[in-house]
């Protein structure tokens, strides 16, 4: 029996002792480059100290118990069971420690909730499953999604090494480009379901809801990049969202600032960064070949993954399209599907997510691919001309 | 605790158990009905565990190798509807029929044929949700609390699992009023209110948790199946509504409902510590007091849930005050049970090492959760892997250990053979060496930013994540012993006497084992 117990004993120190652990590393929250992160940092590892107090001395009381008071020690059970003295001590006094816990958090959260003031606003929306930026106070913006190479290797079954990638998950196509020593104000909505704009560093968790704008604010201190991910379920592709804030020296802001501004901003697909409008692509006649190939890479980053690379969908949740009656049917009612997207459904309106020539191209490619071969072919100027 | 035993046998009108198996299907028997609800909700227990096993293997390596992220998302959901309502719910509700009339000297349950149905209920419902898991589109996959607008999305299996919530709705309130209506009319004349154990204390209170919140799920789920197929708007901004409002209906029913997954394990803690410290129960009133005080907090608290959902600063305030306050109770119950330990005269049998168990961890969860009370650090906690380890250590080694602990007490007045002892203290040791395995990792990969819910993680995560892996198939296989040693105890083994264990005391103990099928027609005297 003694063996038994020494091995609790041992297991529990052990345990505690990876407890403390936690104080360091990878292991444990990080500090974060905001003042607000740091004095969230404070309070966690405030609490957690006390925890872990608490903890040691209640166990200690338990286990000396345990081991004093055993029958095959010949202890004999005493036959007190109340204590009038004792009861209000142990409600009075971990009262007077969760008073002195609520003062600082009380003061922490006041701070955290006060966006007034901001230098620079960005319009945060969450989609299934990426994010669109929209700085309010220059005409930029743009979505934000998993880098393509690290889409390709997350892929069941990919044979692709994940261990190669350096940031596994944390790597976007368009990060999110930040002043430092501003404060900056975030609203966060979202377009589809509900998601949630978490980056540790800034220690800014916010959910984004449909229909309704929630604040928040940072005022990043040191240059850098830091990664975040999308908080909330939202769906097939929730672990698939990250975000990836770069925090630069004002001066270098300003420049990138001025360097995406001039060309005016049409919503542009997660491929490039680069201003789409400028190639005017709306107004002249595309070929067939040049949209299937368009609209094969702008299937595979926006619709893949629901309705699958192959375009086989997932019976029941996502309808295929190969074979789609509505793919391979009248070619208003499929532009019309992709445009205003289905209410009540996943299936989002992509006018706003996709330029004239990214719905032209992924439209004429679904009605041309997967052993669909309705022969037509979708110009981006029709699509203009519903806008 | 004298003229109890029972004296059955003079009862010839009264008959043992029909024979054959449509005994089971017709019973009003409240040890039979027990022992159908113990038996289903281990059954639950393994496809609740198998799930487990699934998304913990996807998890073992980062990158996708064995689940569609759809298919994991509808593990998670269904592993966690399948363990709270169909595991932790009916054990407690099958010990409560096994238990609460023994403890209180009654015959019977109150409405024995009210008891039948509320268990008959169960598999059935619990067929319909399982069934979504073979249609098209697949079982729910928008996590167990069905958030609008993401759980209004999926395919029709939205319709079978309401149908399926309400049934075990249903269930749970005829159960509840079963308790309720028992407590308070069959009790043996002389058992006062504050004579009764704590475990039936804790039932009465829980009883009456569930009739005031399982109607509150009810009209949530109703109100999506309404925006999903009859064009309402509750939880649509578009049509006016708020997504916000469907969480804050769900955690008014959600927080009282993890309130009734720990008050009826308080009860089965409180019985088994005096037992084997052969010690009475330390502040049995204050016992009684601290539970109905953390039940009334339960109904005040639900908003922690959601406090990156954007509440005004006053509602955050407010939710996080109201929440610290209940480490109070929960602290006065692990002080007053540390405190009947206190210069006892111990031993340690399995359900004692299970008892200990669960209050070592238990308090380990309940710190983690005084962490997670603090709002500026809950937002950085929140959807985390720390809230993840957080309550499955309330509820594995609290709620769970509670169930095997009571399982290991009364199985012998149940089957009138004692357990094997060897075997049980094996898969005590072995089940708690591996659950800290599983669960102790996933709060620093929590607090190193590893969101819940997720099918693949990034590489920094991926060590703790073999880890736990390895800790959950450890953990899922070593519950084989526990079935073993029921098995084995159904089957056979030394007989059990009527007190069973040395330092017991309560009415159940003056029965003979095991429990006739009828006892204390005639109600025993309460000193
Ligand atoms: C978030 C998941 C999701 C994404 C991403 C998505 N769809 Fe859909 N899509 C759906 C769902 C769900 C439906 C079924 C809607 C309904 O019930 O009518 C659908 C329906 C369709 C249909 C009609 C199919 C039929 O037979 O009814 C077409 C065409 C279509 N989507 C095209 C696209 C295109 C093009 C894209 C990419 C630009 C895309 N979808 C991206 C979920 C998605
Ligand atoms: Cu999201």
């Amino acid at each position: 029996m003694s063996i038994v117990l020494r091995w609790l004993v041992t297991a529990y120190a052990l345990l505690f002792c990876s407890l403390s652990l936690a104080a360091i590393g990878d292991i444990n929250m990080p500090v974060g480059v905001t003042p607000i992160s740091k004095e969230v940092y404070g309070l966690h590892m405030m609490i957690f100290w006390i925890c872990c107090v608490i903890g040691v001395l209640v166990f200690a009381v338990m286990f000396y118990s345990m081991f004093k008071h055993r029958k095959s020690k010949g202890a004999k059970a005493a036959d007190f069971h109340e204590s009038t003295v004792v009861e209000i001590i142990w409600t009075a006094v971990p009262l007077v420690i969760l008073i002195a816990m609520a003062i600082p958090a009380a003061k922490t959260l006041i701070a955290m909730e006060d966006t007034s003031d901001a230098d620079v606003t960005i319009k945060v929306t969450g989609y299934q499953w990426k994010w669109h930026y929209e700085y309010l106070d220059s005409e930029i913006s743009f979505f934000s999604s998993l880098d393509a190479d690290h889409n390709a290797a997350r892929q069941v079954g990919s044979g692709i090494d994940v261990s190669q990638f350096d940031n596994y998950l944390k790597e976007v196509d368009n990060e999110l480009v930040l002043p430092v020593g501003k404060k900056i104000r975030f609203l966060h909505t979202a377009s589809d379901v509900i998601h949630s704009w978490w980056v540790p560093a800034l220690a800014v968790k916010k959910d984004a809801i449909p229909g309704f704008i929630n604040e928040n604010w940072a005022l990043i201190e040191e240059p850098g990049v830091y990664r975040g991910k999308c908080a909330e379920l939202c769906g097939r592709d929730h672990g698939f969202m990250p975000i990836v804030v770069r925090a630069v020296p004002e001066e270098e802001y300003e420049q990138w600032v001025a360097e995406m501004s001039p060309a005016p901003m049409v919503a542009e697909t997660s491929e490039d960064s680069a201003p789409a409008a400028a190639d005017g692509d709306a107004e002249r006649e595309w070929a067939l070949a040049e949209l299937m190939e368009k609209g094969e890479s702008v299937y595979n980053t926006s619709c893949a993954a629901c309705h699958q690379a192959n375009g086989q969908g997932l019976p029941g949740a996502f309808p295929a399209i190969a074979g789609s009656p509505v793919a391979t049917g009248p070619v208003d009612a499929h532009i019309n599907v992709i445009y205003a997207g289905v209410s009540g459904t996943a299936m989002a309106a992509f006018a706003n997510q996709l330029s004239d020539s990214d719905m032209a191209a992924v439209i004429t490619y679904q009605r041309n691919a997967f052993g669909n071969t309705v022969g037509d072919l979708v110009q981006p100027s029709a699509i203009k001309a519903l806008r | 605790m004298s003229t109890a035993t029972a004296d059955h046998h003079d009862h010839d009108d009264h008959h043992g158990p029909a024979p054959g198996l449509m005994r089971w299907v017709y019973t009003t028997n409240h040890k039979d009905i027990g022992t159908l609800y113990l038996l289903f909700a281990l059954v639950m227990f393994f496809i609740g565990g198998g799930m487990a096993l699934i998304i913990r293997a996807e998890l073992f390596q980062p990158g996708l190798q064995i689940v569609d992220p759809l298919f994991f998302n509808s593990m998670t959901t269904m592993h966690a509807l399948v363990m709270i309502f169909g595991v932790v719910m009916p054990a407690f509700v099958g010990l409560a029929n096994w238990m609460i009339p023994m403890m209180i000297g009654g015959p019977d349950m109150a409405l024995p044929r009210l008891n039948n149905w509320s268990f008959w209920i169960m598999p059935f419902a619990f067929a319909v949700l399982l069934s979504t898991l073979f249609m098209e589109g697949g079982g729910p996959a928008g996590g167990w609390t069905l958030y609008a607008p993401l759980s209004l999305q999926g395919g029709d299996n939205l319709a079978f699992v309401i149908f399926a919530i309400h049934f075990m709705g249903i269930s749970s309130v005829m159960g509840s009023i079963n308790i309720v209506a028992t407590i308070f009319n069959m009790r043996a004349p002389g058992m006062t209110l504050m004579k009764m154990p704590l475990f039936v204390w804790t039932w009465l209170i829980t009883a009456y948790l569930l009739i005031a919140v399982i109607p509150v799920l009810a009209g949530a789920v109703t109100m999506l199946l309404t925006d999903r197929y009859f064009d309402t708007s509750f939880f649509s901004a578009a049509g006016g509504g708020d997504p916000v409002m469907f969480q804050h209906i769900f955690w008014f029913f959600g927080h009282p409902e993890v309130y009734i997954l720990i008050l009826p394990a308080f009860g089965i803690i409180s019985s088994i510590i005096p037992t084997f410290a052969r010690k009475p129960l330390f502040g049995y009133a204050s016992m009684v007091y601290a539970t109905a005080s953390i039940a009334f907090l339960s109904f005040i608290v639900w908003a922690h849930h959601m406090f990156t959902v954007g509440m005004p600063l006053a509602g955050e305030m407010f939710f996080m005050f109201a929440t610290m306050m209940i480490s109070v109770p929960t602290g006065v119950k692990v002080f007053n049970w540390i405190a009947t330990m206190w210069r006892g005269s111990m031993t340690f049998e399995t359900p004692m090492l299970f008892a200990i168990g669960f209050l070592v961890m238990f308090t380990i969860g309940g710190l983690s959760g005084l962490m997670l009370a603090i709002t500026p650090a809950d937002i950085q906690y929140h959807d985390t892997y720390f809230v993840v380890a957080h309550f499955h250590y309330v509820l594995v080694p609290g709620a769970i250990y509670s169930i095997m602990a009571a399982t290991y007490y009364w199985i012998p007045k149940w089957t009138g053979n004692m357990y094997d002892e060897k075997w049980g203290k094996i898969h005590f040791w072995v089940s708690t060496v591996f659950l800290n395995v599983l669960f102790f990792p996933m709060h620093f990969v929590g607090l190193a930013g590893m969101p819940r819910r997720i099918p693949d993680y990034s590489m920094q995560f991926a060590d703790w994540n073999a880890v736990a892996t390895i800790g959950a198939f450890g953990f899922g296989f070593s519950q084989l012993i526990f079935v073993y040693v029921v098995y084995k105890c159904i089957k056979g083994g030394e007989k059990a006497t009527t007190e069973v264990w040395e330092g017991a005391d309560g009415l159940e103990w003056t029965v003979p084992s095991p429990a006739p099928y009828h006892t204390f027609e005639t109600p025993p005297a309460i000193r």
